[in-house]
């Protein structure tokens, strides 16, 4: 058990120097300047002006150092918690920016995320080997998964809003409203949060439904089930035993599938101007805003490796087989 | 080296109909059910002579023709194909240099717009089969890679074992951890991709380690079975065993990765295109609703420009994924519907 551990924390560990070290080295040695890249943006015609701005970023950058000296800085002030500037909101840290911008991402993915998964795999249970509920799940789940996330968003932002007005979008909450503690805030909070969340909660769904639902016939079509029919255990406890045994590799897709969800969130967010990370790096993006891009994508990686860990820890909680392994038992 | 299948109870009475078969070398593709729960003897290796390879051919044929799942999720790829090829040649207009339409006409079933046209005037049908065409490109390119990867990964770890099973393992996990999409952001972010093709090497160099995890396991248990044993005592090197031995008993798994993966680039493709990530100067699905985002195409009602883009990813991507459930039914007898 501790060996399972040590190996997940070294991988974590490789993953997070690498992805430091990609978001490090893509801007610093891939071809063309991002320096000129931006000072492009800004259209300056007077040179001496240029080079006095093309300076100033340069030391900004630590690009007058040598490149390894520019590399230990990055881990420096990572280590500090500074993540630089944004350019296009100067002079805000991109720390500050990130944190306000982070809430509304969770807020979305997280309940899309458990609540999706407790669904999806409920469902996919069920329509397994039924055969009218499976010809109605089946097809409906895998238009779903295939849905690129932004069209979904696109359909019910139109719908929704544009033709029925049922629910506002844009932002994360209404343009003359305060935030603060009240219930009339609260909801409209709510309010604009439905739509986004429903995107991807339905995405999400259609891919957990297949997965169980493909999982639970595996399990239904192994030895030990048509023992239990053999011994004319009840098809209800059979279905238990298959559903237990399924959950197992649901919960490593919900680790493997991360990155992926992570990405339907951000794109999501683009549709409905919802204020989180993903319309942070849109906005960067655009603005070329290269410190809010890479600080963004440092701390998507910390999360993503948290969150990682954090289910490693469910999968050994929930299977026995590990369980035993921790009380000292050989598995 | 010849070995000889074994046919198994169960599959015999499953292809009773099929008269030509010989009763005696019963044999069907490898099963792709995790390889542990299966004890070996259960399943069949390997087909030896002509007609029996003729009969699990016929009987393959049989199976994957009455299997509604695959006949309707190839039929909706096929059509999509046949669109993206013959498309372009029934398209009126240049989908991007054509200015002269009116300006944001609902589709005219009639007209020169079947599918209207945008506020610049431009051809939504003529976007459309570019779109369609770069989606294929983008599909087959980068799921194409993505699948050498690792295929070569996860043979090459599957049957070696040891420290190099180690490096590639550690590899592929540590490329599962990672957000594969915000890597393509950073990398899109400064690299200016400069075409599909290039777009689509990118998304099936970071895509692959799925694929070649599930290919170690299979691997894995193949090479411990007997039939790879004894092509090691006979001195076999090693790439001739995993292409002679080993390869053709995971040939259908090989094929139903690759649609995944084709399926996959597609949907990451067109997600990449839609935050502006995407080939510069060329019309893609995900360019297409990104314009149309751009230019309030929701708030003034214009559903025929983000509509076609997104329900065609869905149908094409989701008829691939629906034919390889299909497929996975074909292949695998346990899964078929009784």
């Amino acid at each position: 058990m501790r060996r399972y551990f040590v190996r997940k924390l070294i991988t974590y560990g490789i993953t997070f120097f690498s992805a430091v070290t990609i978001d490090w080295t893509i801007p610093h040695l891939m071809p063309g300047n991002p320096i000129l890249n931006l000072l492009a943006n800004f259209r300056i015609q007077n040179q001496e002006t240029f080079n006095n701005l093309y300076n100033s970023y340069a030391r900004a950058f630590r690009a007058d150092l040598p490149l390894w000296k520019q590399y230990y800085y990055f881990w420096v002030s990572l280590f500090h918690g500074d993540l630089g500037i944004s350019f296009s909101n100067f002079p805000t840290p991109v720390t500050l920016l990130i944190q306000r911008a982070a809430p509304y991402t969770l807020g979305l993915l997280i309940p899309a995320i458990l609540l999706s998964w407790y669904a999806g795999n409920k469902v996919g249970a069920m329509a397994a080997r039924r055969k009218v509920l499976d010809n109605s799940v089946l097809p409906v789940s895998y238009a779903l998964t295939a849905t690129p996330y932004q069209w979904f968003a696109l359909v019910l932002a139109w719908l929704f809003a544009f033709i029925w007005q049922i629910f506002p979008i844009g932002r994360g909450y209404g343009i003359g409203v305060i935030p603060q503690w009240s219930w009339f805030f609260f909801f409209d909070l709510l309010k604009h949060w439905f739509l986004p969340f429903m995107t991807l909660f339905l995405v999400y769904f259609g891919g957990w439904a297949i997965g169980m639902r493909n999982m639970i016939i595996y399990e239904l079509e192994s030895d030990y089930s048509h023992y239990l029919e053999a011994l004319g255990a009840p098809r209800r406890l059979v279905r238990k035993y298959a559903f237990r045994n399924a959950v197992l590799p649901q919960v490593t897709g919900l680790a493997l599938q991360l990155g992926a969800v992570l990405a339907g969130a951000l794109v999501t967010e683009i549709v409905f101007t919802y204020p989180g990370l993903g319309s942070l790096i849109y906005r960067a993006i655009i603005n070329n805003d290269y410190f809010v891009i890479q600080g963004t994508f440092l701390l998507i990686i910390i999360g993503v490796l948290i969150a990682n860990f954090v289910v490693d820890i469910v999968y050994v909680l929930i299977d026995p087989r590990a369980r035993i392994g921790m009380q000292g038992g050989e598995a | 080296m010849k070995k000889r299948a074994k046919p198994a109870a169960g599959e015999v009475a499953a292809i009773g109909t099929d008269a030509a078969l010989p009763k005696s070398s019963v044999s069907t593709e490898p099963v792709v059910t995790p390889v542990e729960e299966t004890p070996p003897e259960k399943k069949p290796v390997k087909a030896v002579s002509k007609t029996a390879n003729m009969g699990a051919l016929r009987e393959m044929l049989y199976f994957a023709f009455r299997n509604r799942k695959l006949v309707i999720g190839l039929c909706l790829v096929l059509f999509f194909l046949l669109v993206a090829i013959i498309g372009p040649y029934l398209a009126l207009h240049d989908p991007i240099y054509n200015i002269d339409g009116p300006s944001a006409h609902a589709p005219m079933l009639h007209g020169r717009y079947w599918l209207g046209t945008t506020p610049e005037g431009l051809d939504v049908f003529a976007q459309f089969v570019t779109g369609l065409k770069l989606a294929f490109v983008v599909g087959l390119i980068g799921g194409g890679l993505a699948a050498v990867i690792g295929t070569v990964v996860g043979f090459t770890a599957g049957y070696n074992g040891g420290i190099v099973d180690e490096v590639l393992n550690m590899l592929t996990n540590v490329i599962l951890c990672m957000p594969v999409f915000v890597v393509l952001i950073v990398i899109a972010a400064f690299v200016h991709i400069k075409g599909p093709v290039p777009e689509a090497l990118i998304i099936g160099m970071v895509t692959w380690p799925w694929a070649a995890r599930a290919l170690r396991s299979q691997t894995f248990s193949l090479s411990s079975r007997e039939f790879v044993s004894l092509a090691r005592l006979s001195g076999e090197n090693s790439w001739k065993i995993i292409f002679k031995e080993i390869a053709p008993n995971v040939s259908s798994y090989l094929f139903m990765m690759f649609i995944l993966l084709f399926g996959g680039a597609i949907l990451t493709a067109t997600t990449l295109d839609f935050i502006g990530l995407g080939p510069a100067g060329s019309i893609t699905f995900g360019q297409m609703m990104l314009n149309a985002f751009n230019d309030s195409a929701l708030l003034l009602g214009y559903w025929w420009w983000f509509i076609p883009p997104g329900l065609a990813v869905m149908l094409l991507v989701g008829g691939a994924y629906f034919m390889n459930v299909g497929l996975d039914e074909v292949f695998n007898p346990r899964l078929r519907e009784m």
